[in-house]
């Protein structure tokens, strides 16, 4: 009983510790924004290899997300004869909640397990150490830029996905399962607002950010070696996939009734 | 012959390392280390691997803080200056890591100017110059363009050694610099020691495990086990040691090790 209540304590001091330091990271970071803000020639290629090379895999997933979408919805909405409303489901959820967040776990996966790899294999190199011996502070040097390029890239690929799923979903639909494309578009424009499309990318801004500061933050929390290495990538990745799937619930609790709010 | 007076007098030490305690989690690195270093001299500081060598090296450039105890250099205590501040005292150390530590996205040129461009205003022209002037006198030429990853070992050292020199600092540290190398390059690697130097009179501290590098280097040797200073001496006075842990170290006896893995 006893020693059950120590661990338990020595479990929530490690946690609002480590909770206290990840508070710390942040700040330094984005005070990294103002304080030295990156150079051209360090962002440059941090976006090309963030971006541009993330292009296919996120394609690939808004494509085949929304087909799938298209598959389910319109053999449920068939059996109750309401196919023609398969539209707007369908978009909605690629706009608003599918796309974004299936898009944000690829690039914690591609981006976010390559950050923390780089930056780990960094931290257990010495190369953090070598920086701060010649005067340049790591967090800003090397988060700062990561960081901003998720933040700025993480919506900008999403909206990538969302739109070659909005082209599947209706390639399904329309092509395949012959729901009527005037019906398709016309419903989906009466039900899809510009408010959706906001809160797609406002979640996607907020996975961005995630993403950059929880895989570079465990990238430099790295152990010991290449085992080090390999455990950090993972709690990154892991870590990343959690706060993404959380937050995405609590943000969609908190714009619907936002929207509720400001249409009533 | 460097004065070797500020061993005994504390106030002449340029670099002060007082009842020094550092521990991660539950074990116990530093308890209480102690030394003075000269300005001029070449400290070598011997020890078997993982008593905490690195450690010590990196409590006097400010990279770990210690729990208790203080580091002073040139009357500015390092132990208590916050990161900010450390970058401008950090200007005036070099450091040599183990394994070189050297940028991997970045070429040579890129790694060896990376203090210049953060610390001076100089032109383009004037630090490709003493690029290649700092690869000169550490052997190299040639290399500006290469990555590290197309580097050997010894050369990637040399290239540390460059980076860690570039701007002039008057301590240099050096963490294992012959460790993984072969004799000749260990003895190239000594050599380059002694020539940095000599040509710019900078004060060095050595960590290592190789006793031939450590003859040859230092200016004083300091044994470092269990985390204190058991002895520091010339290294003739090493080599006449007649503290029996000391005497197992330099001649490399395993009797005592062996003894306690048995018992
Ligand atoms: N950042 C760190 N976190 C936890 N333990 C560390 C850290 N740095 C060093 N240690 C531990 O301190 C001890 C001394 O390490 P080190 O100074 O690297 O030894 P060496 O004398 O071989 O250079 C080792 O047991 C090592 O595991
Ligand atoms: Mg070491």
């Amino acid at each position: 009983m006893n020693l059950w209540l120590t661990r338990l304590l020595r479990n929530a001091i490690t946690a609002v510790t480590s909770l206290g330091s990840f508070a710390r990271f942040v700040i330094s970071t984005v005070d990294g924004v103002r304080a030295e803000p990156p150079q051209r020639r360090v962002i440059v290629p941090l976006m090309v290899e963030i971006g541009l090379k993330s292009v296919g895999v996120v394609l690939a997933t808004g494509a085949f997300v929304g087909m799938v979408l298209a598959v389910q919805i319109y053999n449920q909405l068939h059996k109750m004869g309401a196919e023609s409303t398969a539209g707007p489901i369908i978009n909605l959820s690629i706009v608003s909640e599918l796309g974004p967040v299936l898009a944000a776990i690829i690039l914690a996966g591609r981006v976010g397990g390559a950050m923390a790899a780089e930056l780990g294999t960094m931290k257990v190199t010495e190369q953090i150490d070598a920086l701060r011996t010649l005067g340049a502070d790591p967090v800003t040097y090397l988060v700062t830029p990561r960081f901003l390029s998720c933040l700025l890239l993480v919506p900008i690929l999403t909206l990538y996905s969302d739109a070659i799923g909005v082209v599947g979903g209706y390639v399904m639909s329309v092509k395949f399962y012959a729901i009527s494309e005037h019906y398709y578009w016309e419903q989906t424009r009466r039900f899809l607002e510009m408010w959706d499309v906001f809160v797609g990318i406002a979640k996607s801004l907020f996975f961005g950010g995630a993403i950059g500061l929880i895989c570079c933050y465990k990238g430099f929390q790295a152990g010991q070696g290449a085992e080090g290495v390999g455990r950090a990538t993972t709690n990154a990745f892991v870590a990343a996939f959690i706060t993404i799937l959380v937050s995405n619930f609590f943000m969609s609790l908190f714009f619907n009734t936002l929207y509720r709010v400001l249409h009533s | 012959m460097t004065d070797v007076v500020c061993a005994t007098k504390p106030s002449e030490g340029l670099i002060r390392i007082e009842q020094v305690w550092k521990r991660f989690g539950s074990t116990h690195v530093l308890r209480g280390a102690h030394i003075n270093i000269c300005r001029g001299e070449t400290l070598v500081i011997i020890g078997e691997s993982g008593c905490g060598k690195s450690v010590l090296l990196k409590h006097i450039i400010g990279l770990l803080r210690p729990d208790k105890g203080r580091v002073i250099f040139d009357h500015i205590e390092i132990s208590a200056t916050d990161e900010t501040d450390l970058a401008t005292v950090r200007r005036r150390f070099g450091m040599v890591f183990q394994l070189a530590a050297l940028f991997d996205s970045m070429s040579v040129r890129e790694n060896v100017a990376f203090g210049l461009y953060r610390h001076t205003n100089y032109s383009e022209d004037r630090i490709s110059s003493i690029v290649t002037e700092k690869l000169r006198l550490v052997g190299l030429s040639g290399v500006e363009s290469k990555m590290p990853s197309e580097l050997s070992g010894g050369m990637r050292k040399r290239v540390g050694i460059a980076r860690a020199i570039a701007l002039d600092p008057e301590v240099i540290l050096y963490d294992e610099p012959t460790t993984g190398l072969d004799p000749i390059m260990s003895d190239v690697i000594n050599e380059l020691i002694l020539r940095v130097q000599r040509s710019q009179n900078t004060t060095s501290i050595v960590v290592t495990h190789d006793m031939k590098s450590a003859y040859k280097i230092g200016t004083r040797i300091a044994m470092l086990h269990k985390g204190k200073i058991i002895q520091v001496g010339t290294p003739e006075e090493i080599q006449n040691t007649t503290n029996p842990i000391v005497g197992q170290f330099i001649r490399g006896e395993a009797r005592e090790r062996i003894e306690e893995s048995l018992a």
